[in-house]
C-alpha cells in the first residue's frame, strides 16, 4: 500500500462515496457486484470511503472535510524522498473550501513547492444548506488559488472532452515549482432535469420511480444497473 | 528498598531529541515533522544532519497531522512534534480520521505537557490529552518518565506498527532510569518492591513516587512503585499481581483525574479484583502560570500528596 511507482488520489470530499466506488470498481480494484452493499453492514463500501475494512484503491478514510489535500502533500513529499515521478491527485467540493485546514495545505504546497500535485476542485456552487454563495460565499476563487501560489487552470468539469485535455495541461505543468489547481465548473445533477440548478439532490437517494427518469434521461448510463 | 540515585538533570523533551536524532542515523525512513517549536522539542540535532528528512510546516498543525499521514502512504514512518494542547485537542479529528481509523503509522511526539510547562499557563498545559488519545481505537499512548526513558521509547515506537502518542515535558527532571534499563512498550516496570500498598505512576510523578516510598519506608509502609509507562496497552497483569499483593493502590500522573492512568486503572479493578484506589491528579480543573513545583503543589501531585494517599488507601483496605 505504499504507492511507490503508481500515481496516487485521493477524495477529500469523501461524500460523493458513490462515484468513487463506482469508478474503482469498474477500473477493476473490486467486483461490480460488490456495489449492492454500499452502506450495508459488514461490507467494504462504507458510507464515507474508509481504508479500514482494506477495500482495494482507497489510500485514506475521507468524509470530515477539508483534510484531503493535507493527506496528499504528504503522500507527495514521500515521492519526492523516494525518487518517485510518479504524481499525485485529489479531488475535493467547493464548500469544503470553508474548512480552515485547506488553506494551511494551500500555502504549505506552495511555499514547500509541493510540484509533484495535481489537485481538483469540484466546483458547483452548492453544498448541503444552499448555494454557496448564500451559505458562505468563496469570493474570487481562482484568485485566491494564484495568490497563494498555485498554477490555476479552469475547465467545464461537465466537458468529458474538455476535462481530459485540462487534464493533460494540467500535467504538462507539474514539476516546475507550482503546485496546480483546476477548477472545475460543474452543474450538480447534470443531464438530469429535475436535479439540476438546487442543491436539494446534495445528500438524498432517488426513489425507483426518480432512478428510471433519470437515467432515460442520461443515454450513456443505460443498462449499466 | 531499592536505591535510584539522581544521575543527572535533564529534561524529557532533550531526551526525545537524542532519541529522533539516533533514530535518523538508523533508519532512513524515519522523517520529523515540526509546527515551528523545533529549538523547544529539542529536534534541531536532526534536523540539522537530515534537512531532507525533515519537514517544517509551520504553525499549521492540522496540516502537520495530514502530511503525516501522508508520508506514511510513500513508507516513511513520520514524527510530529508540538506541544501536547496542539498535538491533540486542537488536532483531535485530524488525528481520529486521518491517522487513526486510517490505520497510519505516525508517531505523534508531545512535549510540554502537563502542569510542569508553568508559566505558560493554562492554554497551553494540557490535562487531557491521555484521555483523548486513550480513546482512540488502535492508539498506543506513551508516557516515560524522565531522559533516559523518552530516549528509550522514541526509538522503540519506531518498531511498533500503527499510530503512536508520545508524552513528554519541559522542565529539567531528575534522570534515575539506567541508560541501559530494558524498556519494552506496554511492559511496566516495577521500580520498588512493597507489601503495603501499590503505587501506580507515569511520566513526572514516577519521580515522586520513589521519593514518597522513600518518606513512607520512614513511617514503616512498604510502597510498591510500578512505573506505568504505557497507559495503552495497559499492563493489566503487573497491576493485578501488584494489588495481589498490597490489596490497595494509588494511582498518579500529571493530568486530569479523569481519563488519564487512574481511570484505566480503575477499569482493572472493576472488571478483575475491586481494590481501594486514591487519585492523585489534577481534581477536574485547568492549571494557571507558576513555577512547576509551585503549581504540583498548588494541585496536589507533590511528594506529600502521594504519601497522603497511600496512607489513605491503606486504610480503606
Amino acid at each position: 500500500m505504499d504507492g511507490r511507482g503508481q500515481d496516487l488520489f485521493f477524495l477529500s470530499n469523501g461524500h460523493i462515496s458513490p462515484v468513487f466506488y463506482s469508478v474503482l470498481a469498474r477500473s477493476g480494484y473490486f467486483p461490480v457486484s460488490e456495489l449492492a452493499t454500499f452502506r450495508k453492514i459488514n461490507g467494504r463500501l462504507q458510507g464515507h470511503p474508509t481504508t479500514h475494512e482494506g477495500l482495494p484503491g482507497v489510500r485514506m478514510a475521507s468524509g470530515s472535510l477539508g483534510q484531503g489535500l493535507s493527506v496528499a502533500i504528504g503522500a507527495a513529499l514521500a515521492k519526492k524522498m523516494n525518487g518517485d515521478d510518479r504524481l499525485v491527485y485529489t479531488l475535493h467540493g467547493d464548500g469544503e473550501l470553508q474548512e480552515g485546514q485547506i488553506w494551511e495545505a494551500a500555502m504549505f504546497a506552495a511555499g514547500k513547492k509541493v510540484d509533484n500535485l495535481i489537485s481538483t476542485i469540484d466546483y458547483n456552487g452548492r453544498q448541503i444548506d444552499g448555494d454557496v454563495d448564500d451559505v458562505l460565499p468563496l469570493g474570487d476563487l481562482k484568485g485566491k488559488w494564484i495568490a497563494f501560489g498555485w498554477d490555476v487552470l479552469e475547465t467545464n468539469g461537465n466537458d468529458m472532452a474538455a476535462l481530459l485535455k485540462t487534464m493533460a495541461d494540467a500535467k504538462s505543468r507539474t514539476g516546475k515549482g507550482r503546485p496546480v489547481m483546476v477548477l472545475m465548473r460543474t452543474e450538480m445533477g447534470q443531464g438530469v432535469d429535475f436535479m439540476m440548478h438546487s442543491h436539494e439532490w446534495h445528500g438524498i437517494s432517488p426513489n425507483d420511480q426518480q432512478l428510471k427518469d433519470a437515467l432515460a434521461q442520461l443515454p450513456e448510463t443505460l443498462g449499466d444497473y | 528498598m531499592s536505591n535510584y540515585p539522581v544521575l543527572d538533570q535533564k529534561d524529557t523533551r532533550s531526551g526525545f531529541g537524542a532519541g529522533l536524532h539516533e533514530l535518523g542515523k538508523k533508519d532512513p525512513n524515519v522523517v520529523a515533522l515540526c509546527a515551528d517549536l523545533t529549538g523547544s522539542l529539542k529536534m534541531d540535532a536532526f534536523k540539522k544532519e537530515f534537512p531532507d528528512r525533515f519537514v517544517q510546516v509551520g504553525i499549521a498543525e492540522a496540516n502537520m497531522m495530514g502530511i503525516a499521514a501522508g508520508l506514511t502512504i510513500g513508507g516513511k514512518v513520520p514524527y510530529t512534534g508540538t506541544f501536547a494542547n496542539f498535538s491533540t485537542g486542537r488536532v483531535y479529528d485530524q488525528i481520529r480520521q486521518s491517522i487513526a481509523y486510517a490505520d497510519k503509522n505516525v508517531k505523534i511526539c508531545a512535549s510540554h505537557a502537563g502542569l510542569t510547562l508553568g508559566e505558560d499557563g493554562a492554554t497551553h498545559q494540557i490535562l487531557e490529552d491521555i484521555g483523548l488519545m486513550r480513546m482512540l481505537p488502535g492508539m498506543t499512548v506513551v508516557v516515560p518518565c524522565d531522559y533516559n526513558q523518552t530516549r528509550q521509547a522514541t526509538i522503540a515506537i519506531a518498531d511498533l506498527h500503527g499510530p503512536v502518542y508520545l508524552r513528554f515535558g519541559r522542565p529539567k527532571w531528575p534522570v534515575f532510569i539506567p541508560a541501559d534499563m530494558p524498556f519494552e512498550i506496554g511492559k511496566a516496570q516495577r521500580l520498588i518492591e512493597g507489601t503495603d500498598v501499590s503505587i501506580f505512576a507515569c511520566g513526572h510523578l514516577v519521580w515522586r513516587a520513589l521519593q514518597a516510598a522513600q518518606e513512607l519506608s520512614k513511617q514503616g509502609v512498604k510502597a510498591e512503585v510500578i512505573n506505568m509507562h504505557t497507559i495503552k496497552p495497559l499492563d493489566v497483569e503487573a497491576v493485578i499481581k501488584s494489588v495481589a499483593k498490597t490489596k490497595c493502590a494509588v494511582t498518579c500522573e500529571e493530568h486530569n483525574r479523569y481519563g488519564g492512568l487512574g481511570d484505566a486503572i480503575s477499569q482493572v479493578f472493576t472488571t478483575h479484583t475491586p481494590t481501594p484506589q486514591e487519585f492523585v491528579a489534577v481534581n477536574d480543573s485547568f492549571g494557571e502560570s507558576g513555577t512547576p513545583d509551585q503549581l504540583m503543589t498548588k494541585y496536589g501531585l507533590d511528594t506529600p500528596h502521594i504519601v497522603a494517599a497511600a496512607l489513605r488507601a491503606i486504610e480503606r483496605k
